[in-house]
């Protein structure tokens, strides 16, 4: 079982060569091997979307997936979506909407969001529930994610 | 005339926490890592009920980049896990040890630990030690027959017994006499974090540490320190980001000292995160009761005796609560109506199930369940409606302070202020119920099967008996506020820089919040029961003031004005009589009285103040909800189509995170009602290991929820009223959906058990046919 392949994944942009086993997820990969530690493991049986990144900007379970499987395509992490100091507008929706209390399942949501409304900015409100239902949060009771994805949504359409 | 400040305390603050969380900068335990680290697995036991005829750890051993393995007799002499909280002589015995000894109890009862290099090698090296087990009977209900717990110890530990009033006298005096039998399915926290902890030992200074502390490092700081034979002061807890508290993480855990114990032994640091499934069967579950309770009532409906005989599926051992929650159901039950003649017995039980402990509104949302229900049969008993038969129970605001004969967590039970007949207008007023039950009345003839409830509640909060609170302004001018609470991620940081900013007049920006580091401080009691803002928020506040007086007063010195013409503006000191003349900073002040300063003199050096708020009573907010529910006669659906929470703080700090704690609680609440229950097999294997199986919450289930947060009695026991937030989104949940429920069935009563299946819907609906 120890035997490890080298493999580079790219994330946000930067290239990580890195030599994993077969087995390893891509979650622990992005965490240990790359140390991107803003993607979180809430469960590793791909239910509460705390791992979500974008693999070739769709969004991922990052749990779910063998880090050699992602190999040499573009993985987005929280890492990567603020522009320096600059929030991504998701971002600062969730600040001025309280769209998090612990923090632990945001970066999953975020990504998640992100990910979609890049995808299909103009997803109805209904449907974005319906996305948003994907990923689970322990603290907000989601009333505050909600309103702050559709308030980003908005900003992402207008620019 | 002084300056007018603008005031943060009552704003909608954005929060401090944030901005490290949203760029993925946080640092939660599995984020820590140090040079060199061991990963620790932990064997559990397979079996509910058992006695170990052998554990062979030779086979793990044997696995190159395994480096120890240890079974109960390598740490026979570490003492059984101590009690924190409403402690009980006849507890003691039925405390957990880090390793079973000889015999397990429950499905996931540690048995031994392996120590690897990588942690998916801890992994497949804890599969390889043989663990032999005589398996033997086991007990899954707390209500049933009593068993032996080992040695001739009962499974049935201890009663606890509140009351007052001539409970037989009142009974048989009764107009009439009310009787249910209600039970609250087995749920709990489970924080999407799940819980970890990192042990590093520093020979050369013979320091202790551990990373992942939450919720109270400073007891637990002391119990490590204890159990492991060294002193306080030689062993620090850190706590870094905490994914969700909840009452669940942060206890001390076998885990936890088996991480520092490792940590000294094996001469490397340690480090363990719990799996999903190990958390559905290691981590505290909470709720499991079964109440039989009836009530005495005159010709009106108005409550002459309540009388409640409760058991507690405490599950295997008697963790760091001991008798914590069932003491709480039993001392919160009256709630917010008089209740002339009370009491309660409650059966603590030992079951072969994972131990509980506290979860959001412990022993409340269980009391609030059984004694709203009980209302609402009184209602039904009466004939009159269920809001007037509250009106006519509730406790008066001009009765207030009222003092119960009852006691919990040290304290007595005193309500210390409330106008619980206001708050149930404004809850009513708020769904618009006059109107809201024509429009029921109408869908109901129409063939829908709709309803409204009401539930009502007192919550407590803001434990004692103390707090301290430490504020340092340095040479630059920033400000540091060091506090022996802890945060689970609910925005302690933020309300205590809004109360230290409006206290010492400078800016939110330049205050830096330290909580759960038992480096920076001697003391703290950390984060529950509420506790954090009402306690901590006023020895801030206590704090801020002294650190004001000093600034102004060294100011004086400087500026040669008398103190009293003076102010702190925004972090400057000016005259405040004008905004013109001279002005100095902060940092100025700080410099003069920095240590080894030519201004100091005989002052004392730095700029700091320290205060401690202490308090022997709890102070008891209160509120109302109220639920609309539809449900589907095919399939037994429920649907939540409108929520409302009413909830009288005293007075909130920050009335954005208020809200955020509530529609939080409720989500919880609704999935306690609704949805999750660790449920098992006849021979205690548990069925809920996954989130496939035990259902939380999801944005889809969770309806919109109004909020009202009500500021009518401020605390009568702190300055500023304050009164916590935490635990009243969750505590009348389960008891608001049973009425709406009940309602929409046309059935006062059919729900006795939470939580409510859509085949129990089903099952009901076919039985009315
Ligand atoms: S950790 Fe991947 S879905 Fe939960
Ligand atoms: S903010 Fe805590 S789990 Fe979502």
């Amino acid at each position: 079982m120890t035997d490890k392949t080298d493999i580079t994944l790219n994330i946000n942009g930067r290239d990580h060569a890195i030599s994993v086993e077969s087995r390893r997820t891509l979650a622990d990969a992005i965490r240990e091997e790359c140390g991107q530690t803003g993607t979180h493991i809430g469960c590793e049986h791909g239910v509460c979307g705390a791992c979500t990144v974008l693999v070739n900007g769709e969004p991922v379970r990052s749990c779910l997936m063998f880090a050699q499987q992602a190999a040499g395509k573009p993985i987005r992490t929280v890492e990567g979506l603020a522009n320096g100091d600059e929030m991504h507008p998701m971002q600062r929706a969730f600040m001025e909407n309280h769209g998090l209390q612990c923090g632990f399942c945001t970066p999953g949501f975020l990504m998640l969001a992100v990910g979609v409304l890049e995808k299909e900015p103009d997803i109805t409100d209904e449907d974005l529930v319906d996305v948003l239902s994907s990923n689970l949060c322990r603290c907000t009771g989601y009333q505050n994610i909600i309103k702050a994805v559709r308030a980003a949504a908005i900003e992402m359409r207008q620019s | 005339m002084s300056v007018a400040r603008p005031k943060l305390v009552g704003q909608s603050i954005v929060r401090k926490e944030d901005g490290p969380l949203l760029r993925g900068q946080g640092r939660f335990a599995a984020d820590v890592n140090f040079p060199n680290q061991l990963h620790m697995r932990v064997v559990r036991s397979t079996y509910a009920h058992g006695n170990i005829v052998s554990v062979d750890l030779a086979p793990a051993l044997a696995i190159p980049g395994v480096h120890a393995a240890w079974a109960f007799a390598d740490v026979a002499d570490i003492p059984p896990i101590d009690f924190r909280l409403t402690k009980l002589e006849q507890l003691a015995a039925y405390r957990q040890t880090i390793l079973a000894k000889d015999r397990v109890r429950y499905v996931g009862d540690p048995v031994a630990v392996v120590f690897a290099d990588d942690p998916y090698l801890a992994e497949d090296a804890a599969e390889h030690v043989v663990v032999e087990i005589e398996e033997l009977p086991v007990i899954l209900h707390a209500d049933g027959e009593t068993g032996e717990f080992r040695d001739g110890l009962s499974t049935e530990p201890a009663i606890i017994r509140k009351g007052y009033g001539d409970v037989d006298a009142a009974f048989a005096n009764a107009h009439a006499t009310v009787s249910l039998s209600l039970s609250i399915g087995r749920h709990s926290g489970v924080p999407m974090e799940t819980r970890g902890a990192v042990g590093r030992y520093i020979a050369d200074t013979d320091m202790l540490e551990m990373y992942g502390a939450a919720k109270v490092p400073h007891w637990n700081r002391d119990q490590i320190a204890k159990m492991l034979g060294r002193p306080p002061a030689s062993v620090n807890l850190f706590e870094g980001h905490v994914g969700g508290g909840f009452g669940v993480r942060g206890e001390l855990y076998p885990e936890d000292v088996l991480v520092c114990l490792a940590a000294m032994r094996l001469g490397r640091p340690v480090k363990w995160i719990e799996d999903r499934r190990e958390h559905f069967i290691a981590t505290n579950h909470s709720r499991q009761q079964t109440h039989h309770i009836r009530a005495a009532i005159d010709r009106d409906g108005c409550i002459l005796a309540i009388d409640d005989e409760f058991f507690h599926d405490q599950g295997g051992y008697m963790r760091t609560h001991a008798a914590t929650v069932p003491d709480l159901a039993a001392a919160m039950l009256p709630g917010p109506y008089r209740v002339p003649v009370y009491r309660a017995v409650g059966h603590i039980r030992l079951t072969n199930k994972t131990p509980g402990g506290t979860y959001r509104a412990p022993g409340r949302y269980e009391s609030t369940f059984v004694r709203e229900r009980l209302l609402d049969a009184i209602a039904a008993e009466t004939g009159v409606d269920g809001v007037e038969i509250r009106r006519r129970n509730l406790i008066d605001k001009s009765e207030m302070p009222v003092t119960r004969a009852l006691e919990t967590l040290g304290t007595d039970i005193v309500l210390d202020s409330g106008d619980y007949v206001r708050l149930l207008d404004k809850a009513l007023d708020g769904v618009s119920w006059t109107a809201l039950q024509a429009q029921l009345k109408q869908r109901r003839q129409a063939g829908e099967l709709v309803g409204a409830g009401v539930a009502m509640f007192v919550e407590k909060s803001g434990l004692g008996p103390f707090d301290d609170v430490r504020i340092t302004i340095n040479t630059k001018g920033l400000v540091e506020v060091v506090t022996g609470a802890a945060s689970v991620g609910q925005g302690v940081e933020t309300v205590i820089a809004q109360i230290c900013a409006d206290t010492l007049g400078v800016g939110y920006d330049s205050i830096n919040v330290i909580h759960g580091q038992t480096d920076r401080i001697g003391r703290g009691l950390g984060a529950f029961a509420s506790r954090v803002t009402v306690m901590t928020g006023e020895a801030t506040r206590l704090a801020a003031a002294k650190l004001r007086d000093k600034v102004l007063a060294t100011a004086a010195g400087l500026m040669q004005l008398p103190a009293d013409s003076l102010d702190i503006v925004n972090g400057e000191i000016v005259r405040s009589d004008s905004s013109a003349g001279p002005s100095m900073g902060l940092a100025e002040i700080a410099t003069a009285l920095a240590p080894g300063a030519k201004f100091l003199g005989e002052r004392e050096p730095s700029l700091f103040a320290e205060a401690s708020f202490e308090s022997r009573h709890m102070t008891y907010p209160y509120g109302a909800h109220v639920a609309v529910v539809r449900l589907a006669r095919d399939t037994g659906a429920i649907d939540i189509e409108r929520y409302l929470v009413a909830y009288d703080v005293g007075k909130a700090v920050n009335p954005m995170l208020v809200e955020g704690q509530i529609v939080g609680g409720v989500a919880q609440g609704i999935g306690g009602a609704l949805y999750e229950e660790f449920t098992y097999d006849d021979r205690g294997e548990p069925l809920s290991v996954t989130f496939a199986d035990y259902l939380m919450p999801t944005a889809r289930e969770v309806p919109h929820v109004d909020v009202i947060i009500s500021e009518d009695a401020p605390s009568p026991l702190n300055p500023m009223g304050l009164k916590g937030a935490g635990e009243g989104g969750t505590n009348a949940v389960g008891a608001a959906i049973a009425a709406a429920i009940d309602d929409a069935l046309g059935q006062p009563g059919a729900i006795t058990q939470l939580p409510v299946s859509p085949q129990m819907i089903k099952a009901i609906l076919k039985n009315n046919l």
